[in-house]
Formats: structure tokens, C-alpha cells, sequence
């Protein structure tokens, strides 16, 4: 016997003509702006492509060519430590900050907001800019050292402090996070931590016991957010750069390298390449995250 | 605030002992050395903006001379030196950009909220899949996109216009709006449509005079955010908008620093503090909305 599907009633029925109706530009953008750009690109990674003239049909080639890239690589290398740098350290801060912050403080509504503002400025133009200037030879950085005695190096024109003024950059900007440990920080039962002191356990002992394990799930949702979007920081790169990612490749990161590529020398088949690559990188650091967080996120329910 | 602990609310003691006293001293030494901390720390970190500020009222020679931020002296001259500096006023890299911050806006709001209506309230076939589906291209990076993408609007010939950076969010593409309206329609009680249902009202209606209304805060939001993330995006900005006269005030204001290469710093950060105004004022306006949509999503 055929399953037969039970026909849905009519009122069921308006509703799901009434839901695609509210769906259709979602469906539309689906298709044209995100699915098929990205059917599109995996076919572009195997091509020959500059856009004047039609893809020509290459196979791996693209991505036989990045293994021996040497600025590709150099680009991978600037990311990671950029990530790796910039990520702990700003959660460290945002979480210090909050744990601070949540503790029945006055002028929290204040604290907040001068620390929260420098996450919504930060990947503007103009901050850019204003770094340059900043870590530059006579600049705001080198004044203040020179107050201790120290003369401080151009820390924008040297490759080997180059990146290190945009990791700073970034924890600058850890306003976001901070708020966001605060609304999890609020979220954990006063009474945990009154059974806590009655137990002798003092603020040391609660934070280790109670605050910290009640909070990682919101740690690890950070961690995840914040590796996913460090990867593909460009504007900052691009502006204290020049655009070039200078000095001597220092600050090439892979989406500077990649723009570069794509629309510089409108090498599209290999940029579409290198996107894909960065797909395969961002999913397998999320994954590994979801793998290892069975460790040491802790879900109040069991899960 | 309801933000007090309990032990940091002074109980009511009958007569304060010498101890009592003591204890009382002491946690407002720690309360007063807390705040200095505090207070340091969030100077450090304004310091470079209002720096910035500063310096785009002195003098050129007095910039990198002195880091402090009172002035010796005044140049306000950089506001109209900067403005001029390039081949257009840059209230047109202004105007562009608000053209495109008020279309993107627009965008989001009509299609997020539609597309979150749908997905919370009603039902339909593939209702799990497709939210899945939204769910999975928060994840996709830009740059999988942004070639297909320009090579399709090049294609169409929409590159040196604005449609390329306001059509997308008409189609509801910001999935980010979509998942926070999705959550906050959720959070609303079915009841309310259910009551309008028997009233007779069709979905549209409910949509519109139920819904939408009592979303302010999700659709606020989701505005202040568009705006914010809007006017601060280069990188779709610096390769859809190569006409000088349709460039926007971020990438104008890049274009600055390769013209002048720093003939002067002052009239560079005058410009600078004038694309971050419309920012500041936005989370003036909004930073309730602003804290609120970001501790409950945890967006950037």
C-alpha cells in the first residue's frame, strides 16, 4: 500500500502558501546571492578566470599551486598567529573586565560603555588610520614609552612589530565579548554562590567552582565567534598596510592576499581557490572546537 | 542595575562595633581603589580617540610634538582643509554613504523580518531544514561570495552603482537579523496571535499591527547594527564603487591617506573624526538596544 500523506487542510494550507510568500526574499537572496555564488566559486577554483575572457577549465591546478605559494603561505602564517595571539588574549580580557564589572559596582552602565565603544569603532577606516599614526615612529605609543626612557622602534614600519600593533588593535576590541560574558555572568543563580561561601568557599574558590564552569558555554560561544570572524579580518590589515600587507609581507593576511589576487591582478580562479581553502580551515577549527569543548564545556543539564 | 550581590549590600547592624567599622573602612578602600583601576583603564583605552580629536584641531607641527590632549594652540582650519582635499567634497563620500546605509537598513528590516516571521510563527513543509540552512550560511566566509558575487554584478553591469551593496539586503541576507528577530518573535506568547486570529485577522495583519509593533527593541536593533556595520564596511565599498564621485567616506577617506601620503595629519584625522560621528551618535542614541541585541544573540 501506498503511504498516502494526509492532505493538509486548507486553513494548513494558506499558511504555507502565506510562509513562502513571507520566505520569497529569503528564497530569491538563497539562491541568487548565496547559494549560487557559491556553486559558482567551487566551479571558479577549478578555472583559469580573469574575468575579461570566459574560465578555462583547469582541474586542481588552483589548489596543486597553493602548496608551493610561498606568500600564501607567509599569509597563513600571519593569520594564525594573529588568531592565535589576538583571541585568547581579548577573551581573557572581556571575561577579567566582566567578572569585575558584575560584582554590585557602581557606574556599571558608565564602565560599559567606555569600554563597549571602542568594538563598534574598531573596524573602521578610520581607526585604521588612527593606528598608523598611533604605533607609529612619533607616535602616541613611542611618547609614552620615551616618559620611561625607552625609545621604541616605528612599530608600523618594522615586519617584526607590524602584526603585533594590529593584534593589539583587535584586543582593543574586546567591548562585545565583555558584554556578552556579562549577560551569562547574570545568568547564574545567586544561590550557587551563597551554598558556595556557606561551604567556606571564598571568592578565589567560587570563581574556580562556579563561575568559571557555569560560564563556559558562553566561553566557548566567544571562542567559536571570535576564531571564525579573526580569520577573515581584512580592513584594519588593509589600511595600516598601505594595501600591500607590508612591510615585507608581515601583515599579509589571508584575506589581504586573497584581494589581492582576486581583484589586484584578477587572478579570480585562484582567489576562488584560496576561498575555498579558508572554508576547509575555518570548519575544521570549529570543529576541532566542538570536538575538544566535550571536555571542558559544562551544560547545566548533562548534555 | 539589579546587578547588587548579597554580600555587597551593607546589612543593617544595630550599633557598628570597632571591627564592623573596620571591615566597612576597609571595602571602601577596595571600592575606591576598584574604581581608579577602572577609571585608568578606560582612559587608556579612549585615549588614542580622544587623541585623535585633539589633534585634529592643532596645528600640523604640534601633532606629533605633543601627546597631550589640551591644545597649545588652535587650528581649526583642518575641518575645511580636509573637506576639500579631495576631488569631491566630502559631503558627497558622506551622502554616498548614507544612501547606502539607509538602503541597507531599509533592506533588512522589511526581508529579516519577514523571512523571521515565517520561520517562527508559521508552518510549512521544510519549515527545520530551511532554518537549517540559514543557520549553516552564518558560517560561510564572505570571501566564498564576494567573487561569484562581483563577477555576476559585473556581469549585469550594477558595479559603479549602489545596488550591488543595497539589493542583497532586500533579499535577506544578513541571516544574523533573521536568527535575532527569529529569537525575539519566539520569545513573544502565541496567544497574541491566536486572539488575533479569532478577531479575524489574517497573517498579514498580524504581521504588521501585532508583531512588528511590539518587536521595537528586535527591530531597533537590528537598525542600529545595519547602520553601525553599514558605514564601516570597506571592503564590498572599495571594490563595487571605483567612480570617484559615487565612493563612500570610508573608502574616500583611504584614498586620503594614499593622496596625501601625510602632507597632514590634521586634516586626515579632522576627516577621520567626521566618519566617526554619525557612528558615535547611533550609540548614543542606541546603546540600550545596542547591549541588549548583543548579550542576547552575541553578535559583534
Amino acid at each position: 500500500m501506498t503511504v498516502l500523506r494526509r492532505p493538509l487542510s486548507q486553513a494548513a494550507r494558506k499558511e504555507e502558501r502565506t510562509a513562502w510568500v513571507f520566505l520569497l526574499p529569503w528564497f530569491v537572496g538563497m539562491a541568487g546571492v548565496t547559494l549560487g555564488p557559491m556553486i559558482a566559486s567551487l566551479y571558479f577554483s577549478m578555472t583559469d578566470y580573469n574575468l575579461l575572457s570566459s574560465p578555462k577549465w583547469v582541474g586542481f591546478e588552483n589548489y596543486s599551486k597553493m602548496l608551493d605559494d610561498p606568500r600564501l603561505r607567509q599569509s597563513l602564517s600571519v593569520t594564525f598567529i594573529y588568531v592565535v595571539l589576538s583571541v585568547p588574549l581579548l577573551l581573557a580580557v572581556a571575561l577579567g573586565l566582566a567578572m569585575v564589572l558584575n560584582r554590585g559596582i557602581k557606574g556599571l552602565a558608565f564602565y560599559r560603555s567606555v569600554y563597549y565603544l571602542p568594538s563598534l569603532l574598531g573596524a573602521s577606516v578610520a581607526v585604521g588610520i588612527l593606528w598608523r599614526q598611533v604605533f607609529g615612529t612619533d607616535g602616541l605609543v613611542n611618547k609614552f614609552l620615551g616618559l620611561f626612557g625607552i625609545h621604541g622602534p616605528g612599530w608600523i614600519s618594522n615586519p617584526d612589530t607590524a602584526l603585533y600593533s594590529l593584534v593589539v588593535l583587535h584586543v582593543w576590541t574586546f567591548g562585545s565579548s565583555m558584554v556578552i560574558f556579562l549577560a551569562g555572568l547574570r545568568q547564574i543563580p545567586e544561590q550557587y554562590y551563597e551554598a558556595a561561601a556557606l561551604d567556606g568557599a571564598g571568592r578565589r574558590h567560587q570563581f574556580r567552582h562556579v563561575t568559571v564552569p557555569l560560564l563556559t558555554p558562553i566561553i566557548f560561544f566567544n571562542l567559536v565567534l571570535q576564531i571564525i570572524s579573526s580569520f577573515q579580518s581584512f580592513t584594519q590589515a588593509f589600511v595600516v598596510s598601505g594595501g600591500t600587507g607590508g612591510p615585507s609581507d608581515s601583515t599579509l593576511f589571508y584575506s589581504l592576499y586573497l584581494y589581492d589576487e582576486g581583484f589586484g591582478r584578477l587572478h579570480m580562479g585562484y582567489a576562488s581557490a584560496m576561498a575555498w581553502l579558508l572554508v576547509v580551515i575555518v570548519g575544521v577549527l570549529t570543529a576541532i572546537n566542538f570536538y575538544f569543548s566535550k571536555r571542558w564545556v559544562f551544560y547545566g543539564d548533562g548534555k | 542595575m539589579t546587578l547588587l550581590k548579597a554580600e555587597d549590600t551593607p546589612s543593617p547592624v544595630p550599633a557598628p562595633s570597632p571591627a564592623a567599622q573596620r571591615r566597612k573602612r576597609a571595602a571602601r578602600v577596595r571600592a575606591f581603589l576598584k574604581h581608579a583601576v577602572l577609571i585608568a583603564f578606560g582612559l587608556v583605552m579612549i585615549y588614542p580617540l580622544l587623541w585623535m580629536i585633539a589633534s585634529s584641531i592643532k596645528p600640523d607641527a604640534l601633532i606629533f610634538r605633543e601627546p597631550s590632549l589640551l591644545p597649545t594652540d588652535t587650528d581649526f582650519g583642518h575641518y575645511a582643509d580636509g573637506w576639500n582635499a579631495l576631488s569631491h567634497p566630502f559631503g558627497v563620500y558622506l551622502l554616498n554613504s548614507a544612501i547606502v546605509v539607509l538602503g541597507a537598513l531599509l533592506g533588512n528590516l522589511v526581508s529579516c523580518s519577514m523571512a523571521a516571521y515565517a520561520f517562527a510563527r508559521l508552518k510549512f513543509r521544510g519549515r527545520a531544514f530551511f532554518f537549517g540552512m540559514m543557520m549553516v550560511t552564518l558560517m560561510v566566509p564572505i570571501y566564498v561570495l564576494i567573487i561569484p558575487q562581483y563577477v555576476m554584478f559585473s556581469k549585469i553591469e550594477w558595479v559603479n552603482t549602489f545596488l550591488p551593496l543595497i539589493v542583497p539586503k532586500f533579499l535577506a541576507t544578513d541571516a544574523f537579523f533573521i536568527f535575532l528577530m527569529v529569537q525575539f518573535f519566539r520569545g513573544l506568547p502565541s496567544e497574541l496571535d491566536e486572539a488575533a486570529k479569532i478577531d479575524g485577522a489574517g497573517y498579514w495583519r498580524i504581521y504588521f499591527r501585532i508583531l512588528l509593533p511590539i518587536s521595537l527593541p528586535a527591530l531597533a536593533t537590528t537598525a542600529i547594527f545595519t547602520f553601525i556595520w553599514t558605514w564601516n564596511d570597506f571592503l564590498s565599498q572599495l571594490i563595487y564603487l571605483t567612480k570617484p564621485e559615487l565612493q563612500t567616506a570610508p573608502v574616500a577617506l583611504r584614498n586620503y591617506v594614499d593622496a596625501t601620503s601625510g602632507a597632514s595629519w590634521g586634516s586626515l584625522f579632522a576627516m577621520s573624526v567626521v566618519t566617526l560621528i554619525p557612528v558615535f551618535i547611533v550609540f548614543l542614541v542606541g546603546q540600550r538596544y545596542l547591549v541588549k541585541g548583543i548579550a542576547t544573540t552575541g553578535m559583534k
